[in-house]
């Protein structure tokens, strides 16, 4: 989710008789869920389509920890400070071990950042909104990370090993981020009628954004057949977004906040929620960079990391001389 | 790019009497600062109690071709597993 | 013996507020770091600091005896009763300075945390006791980044050797003594910071030898910060951000 639009490296499925011997056999490992392994054999485009989605999810927690970084500086307690520094901590850390699980296939994390600097590879849209006021630091917790773990539980079962691992890791520390996010904008929403108000426009604001975040509709997910069948993706947008909306609407009705879509109702035919589609051209828009803050957080990670690259190097070189003054003396 | 620090295996020690385990990996110029990265990377929730810090180019690893010869001939030494073992219940626990 | 109750209030908003400030300016980094592994690494510094800031501030507030929170302390003081010294609120510049005050400051707490534990104070013994530990940590960490890049590559030895040059006026007034001082030492509750820095120079300059580092040789220090008689100009922008939800809104619960 955090990998949405993912262009899977083949159009169409090929059909059992089409396969070679080996993609056979490795059809049939992932059909009876036997994780593939870094050694293992693998199609190219297997290979290329998860560097690629791996690549896309650890750059979006590492973009994620701008808009909620904002706030770090002016969290309005001690403790809502600490929560909210151990949460993105949690963020890049969650990058990290992301882009570890793409390195086990031989892409190199700085590679996949200078694809991020130079705009050819892309993040979660989501993260090119706005955080405003202290009630979205909830709101981004409590939806964002909501929306995430929705999409994170279905793929630790993932068939590709350090990238299922990966994701069990992170949904074990995520499980405390959505509820610090909901914590806190409770607070507001039963707070004083500013709070209030600051709640209401929290929600107003990010829902759309957040249902986005699954990414287009089925019939517009071309790219979906593949990474089914190879179990790269193990659930549709449209399932999880249905999920993450059945589940988050009790919860802002007993914030006592107004629902952000006048769409939503309960289907009692279907048991689920109906709801309004987001305008999805905003979305397209977003994906090309016509979002509100893309420009502004793209050129913060390059900024980070050229005005780094001394202290990468100055570390690197240090090590290295070290280590020869150690053969020297042996 | 010609200048990133290497990458390390990580494994941590969970607790006492426990042995270490693989835990993910990480970038380090050094093995020193591996470990403090570990420390501060993979023992945030306090799930270590020592670390152990590999380069990752150093591991030696089984191919995965070998599977079959390297680990199938151990499956048929049934012997090897107490169950295989029949003991009247009279001789009382073994 | 007793001790005069303004007094140790003086003597723990100094400690509470030099860890709060600090933490601010290090939590600053938090997304903008030179690479993941020292995001995280400088986060939990920053985590650190925060949690000390609560015991001493929590503290300061009881002896206080206004029924006040830490909270209340830190983010309803206007700057001139701030008591951290100047070199905490100094903007935090590049990766390398921000690193280099981080030693100069933890390699102070790292030789005061251990006289502390040994306070007539319980309370002061015990959050000495918890923030040893991880001031071990922090300096253990900041002295190795700091010989790293002192003894790195050009730039990275230029840059923190200006760094140093611009820190080093700063570092003196964590040694300063004065009458609350003095009736901290009497009391046993806490040593004369001027105790401390034979033990401080035998620290750092180790390290900085090991970072090739020059020590300047001005001996000029700024002072003003831990009597809350002149801060930087800085302080005043630090509180308008750390401060502005609870002034903006006040009495609300978060």
């Amino acid at each position: 989710m955090y990998a949405q639009l993912i262009k899977t490296a083949r159009s169409g499925i090929k059909s059992r008789e089409e396969m070679s011997e080996q993609e056979r056999e490795f059809q049939d490992k992932i059909d009876n869920d036997i994780k593939i392994e870094p050694r293992d054999w693998m199609p190219d485009d297997y290979r290329r389509t998860l560097i690629r989605q791996m690549g896309q999810h650890a750059h979006s927690e590492v973009v994620g920890q701008l808009p909620e970084g904002n706030w770090i500086t002016r969290a309005p307690t001690l403790e809502r400070k600490a929560i909210l520094l151990a949460k993105v901590q949690d963020e890049a850390g969650h990058g990290l071990y992301l882009y570890s699980a793409a390195e086990t296939l031989g892409e190199s994390r700085d590679e996949l950042v200078r694809l991020l600097h130079e705009g050819r590879m892309k993040y979660s849209s989501i993260f090119n909104y706005p955080t405003l006021n202290w009630a979205d630091i909830g709101a981004v917790g409590w939806l964002v990370d909501g929306a995430a773990i929705v999409n994170q539980v279905a793929l630790q079962r993932t068939s590709y090993g350090p990238y299922s691992r990966a994701m069990i890791r992170i949904c074990k520390e995520e499980s405390f981020h959505a509820r610090q996010g909901y914590h806190a904008i409770m607070n507001m929403a039963f707070g004083t009628p500013e709070q209030k108000r600051q709640a209401q426009s929290a929600v107003d604001r990010l829902w759309f954004p957040a249902i986005m975040m699954f990414g287009p509709t089925d019939a517009d997910s071309t790219n979906s057949d593949q990474s089914m069948a190879w179990k790269i993706k193990v659930k549709s947008n449209d399932e999880l977004r249905q999920q993450f909306v059945d589940q988050t609407v009790p919860q802002i009705e007993y914030l006592g906040l107004d629902l952000p879509d006048a769409g939503i109702k309960w289907n009692e035919e279907r048991g689920h929620y109906d709801f309004s589609d987001p305008d999805w051209s905003e979305f397209f828009d977003v994906i090309k960079g016509n979002g509100p803050c893309n420009v502004d957080r793209l050129k913060d990670r390059v900024a980070a990391w050229d005005d780094g690259e001394w202290v990468r190097d100055g570390l690197m070189a240090h090590a290295q001389k070290k280590a020869a003054a150690k053969v020297a003396a042996e | 790019m010609k200048n990133e620090w290497p990458l390390w295996e990580i494994f941590i020690r969970g607790q006492h009497g426990m042995s270490h385990r693989h835990v993910g990996s990480l970038h380090a110029p050094d093995a020193e600062m591996a470990v403090k990265n570990a420390r501060d990377v993979y023992t945030r929730r306090n799930e270590g109690v020592s670390i152990w810090v590999v380069e990752a180019k150093h591991i030696s690893a089984t191919a995965p071709g070998d599977k079959g010869p390297l680990f199938e001939p151990s499956e048929s030494k049934i012997y090897r597993h107490p169950t295989f073992f029949d003991i009247p219940e009279e001789v009382g626990s073994m | 013996m007793s001790v005069d109750k303004q007094h140790l209030l003086q003597f723990l908003l100094r400690q509470g507020d030099n860890t709060l400030v600090l933490g601010h300016r290090v939590s600053e980094w938090c997304g903008h770091s030179p690479i993941l592994e020292e995001d995280i690494a400088l986060a939990n510094t920053a985590l650190d600091l925060i949690g000390q800031t609560q015991m001493w501030l929590g503290y300061a507030a009881e002896v206080q005896g206004e029924g006040k929170s830490a909270d209340d302390l830190a983010f309803l003081r206007d700057a001139w009763d701030f008591r951290n010294v100047l070199l905490t609120e100094l903007p935090n510049g590049d990766f390398g300075r921000t690193l280099l005050r981080q030693f100069l400051f933890d390699a102070f707490q790292s030789v005061l945390m251990g006289r502390l534990m040994q306070s007539s104070d319980e309370t002061v013994a015990a959050i000495a006791a918890k923030a040893s530990k991880e001031v071990a940590y922090h300096v253990e960490r900041s002295a190795d980044t700091v010989v790293g890049l002192g003894d790195g590559t050009e730039e990275s030895h230029r840059r923190m050797q200006e760094a140093l040059e611009y820190l080093w006026p700063y570092v003196g007034e964590m040694f300063a003594s004065d009458e609350t001082d003095a009736a901290m030492a009497a009391a046993g509750i806490a040593p004369d910071p001027a105790s401390l820095r034979e033990e401080y120079d035998a620290l750092i300059s180790k390290v900085l030898t090991d970072a090739t580092l020059d020590i300047p040789a001005a001996t000029y220090a700024h002072k003003g910060g831990r009597t809350g008689y002149m801060h930087t100009e800085h302080l005043g922008h630090l509180l308008t951000s750390m401060q502005w939800l609870q002034r903006a809104y006040p009495g609300c619960e978060w």
